[in-house]
């Protein structure tokens, strides 16, 4: 199973599951966390699905390649990190 | 209400307390975190402490907060969305970027949003739409961003005799009226100039950039404009805009009309767009009581040196009564007056940079 994480900035604003899930993208992974809490979608996804422009995700130590599709593969064991990019101050 | 204030700052929301004509620091909500814009509880005279403040995280983008007890704890509500944008949409990308207006007309709340979106909600903040009508203007696409990337719409000025009427200020678009509850819309910005424009288009209404507008509360047909090329009046509900000169300079970007009498309005000049700060280094309110003929210049307790405060477009604000004045600084400084701007005393020269002041 993957696991997906999220920056521990975020719970000043909502909570932010630790998921397993057998997940094979980027985005399948993200949606399993907005299950289990809706609000974080609007925390990282902006109006139109994308990644929000200074929020940064990490596969296995490698940052995800495409902020609209969300389409990076994940192995069985991947670990995604959620973070706050350092661009948005 | 006149003894409580609203403070809405780059690093949280504070209340302010008026005792003995003194303003204190009463309570301080979301302290870190922009606040972009307060809504203070529209209904309070009845018990109704519901209010809205509008947070842009720097991150992870905009959020509505609300509070069912004027202020005191606040839970998250929806955030206005924007639909899924067409493939090849013109204009602006659909993402919302800012909360910069929020308003109450019965019980209807409006959100003027940038990139250029109106939201309404009927259910205090529970969830918005997009008024349609509005962003699928054709001409939408000719606006453009006035301080920011995106064009914004900063001032909402319902009417008060007339439920199903709406007027907006726009930076860079314009100032748009419905009269049939938002079914549709028309451009009124005829006499405005804009002269950061080619000659040809000076005229042009729909590229206006009108700073701020407010409605007088008691003559609704009289608007005041702080425009980015000067100051305008309109004596007929925007049909029409009458050019103003006040002394000093007249750019700047804020304005308040006296609610009960359309004559008293009140500006802060800044020397000019190229150099937004207090002409000569000293901190002026420039006061008209007779519909713009004349001003006078107001500095009683104001600083008069070394002085770089620039007032942004919410940062000036009048009371209910006309008489009590709150103006706030892009760089924290906060003043009070409590007769009508003769005198001003300091609230506080340390707060984060001033976003939006109200009363209420």
């Amino acid at each position: 199973m993957a696991r997906i994480a999220f920056t521990p900035q975020l719970r000043r604003f909502t909570e932010t599951p630790e998921i397993d899930t057998p997940a094979t993208t980027l985005r399948a992974a993200l949606e399993a966390a907005f299950d289990a809490n809706p609000r974080l979608r609007g925390y990282v996804l902006d109006d139109q699905g994308h990644l929000r422009a200074n929020v940064v995700v990490f596969i296995d130590g490698r940052r995800s390649r495409d902020r609209v599709a969300l389409d990076d593969p994940l192995r069985a064991d991947s670990r995604v990190h959620v973070l706050q990019a350092l661009s948005g101050g | 209400m006149t003894d409580r204030a609203w403070i809405a700052t780059r690093k949280g929301l504070f209340e302010l307390r008026r005792e003995r004509e003194a303003w204190r620091i009463a309570r301080s909500s979301f302290l870190g975190e922009p606040v972009s814009m307060v809504l203070p509880p529209p209904r309070a005279a009845d018990g109704d402490g519901r209010m809205l403040a509008a947070l842009n995280l720097g991150h992870f983008g905009v959020k509505v907060h609300a509070s069912d007890d004027e202020g005191e704890s606040w839970r998250e509500v929806a955030t206005p969305a924007y639909p899924p944008q067409p493939e090849g949409a013109p204009g602006p990308e659909w993402k919302l970027v800012q909360i910069w207006s929020l308003e109450a007309a019965g019980d209807t709340l409006w959100a003027g949003t940038l990139p250029g979106g109106l939201f309404r909600s009927e259910d205090f903040g529970a969830s918005w739409q997009l008024v349609r009508s509005l962003w699928d203007q054709p001409s939408r696409t000719e606006w453009f961003g006035g301080g920011y990337d995106v064009p914004g719409i900063h001032s909402i000025c319902p009417h008060p005799d007339h439920a199903e009427e709406t007027l907006l200020g726009i930076s860079c678009g314009g100032v748009w009226v419905s009269r049939d509850a938002v079914e549709s819309w028309s451009l009124q910005a005829k006499g405005m100039r804009a002269a950061y424009m080619p000659p040809e288009q000076a005229d042009n209404p729909n590229i206006q950039d009108p700073h701020r507008i407010v409605r007088c509360a008691a003559q609704p047909e009289r608007l005041w404009c702080q425009h980015h090329n000067g100051i305008w009046r309109s004596d007929d509900n925007a049909t029409s805009w009458q050019e103003v000169q006040a002394p000093l300079s007249s750019f700047g970007f804020a304005v308040a009309v006296h609610p009960n009498d359309g004559d008293i309005a009140w500006f802060v000049p800044a020397v000019a767009d190229q150099q937004r700060v207090p002409v000569g280094g000293a901190l002026a309110v420039n006061r008209t009581l007779d519909g713009g003929k004349s001003f006078q210049t107001l500095r009683d307790g104001l600083p008069q040196r070394d002085c770089y405060d620039l007032v942004y477009r919410h940062g000036l604000a009048v009371a209910p009564d006309g008489e009590h004045l709150l103006m706030g600084s892009t760089t924290g400084g906060l003043w009070a007056s409590a007769d009508g701007g003769e005198h001003w005393q300091t609230v506080s020269q340390n707060l984060p940079p001033i976003y939006a002041v109200r009363f209420g």
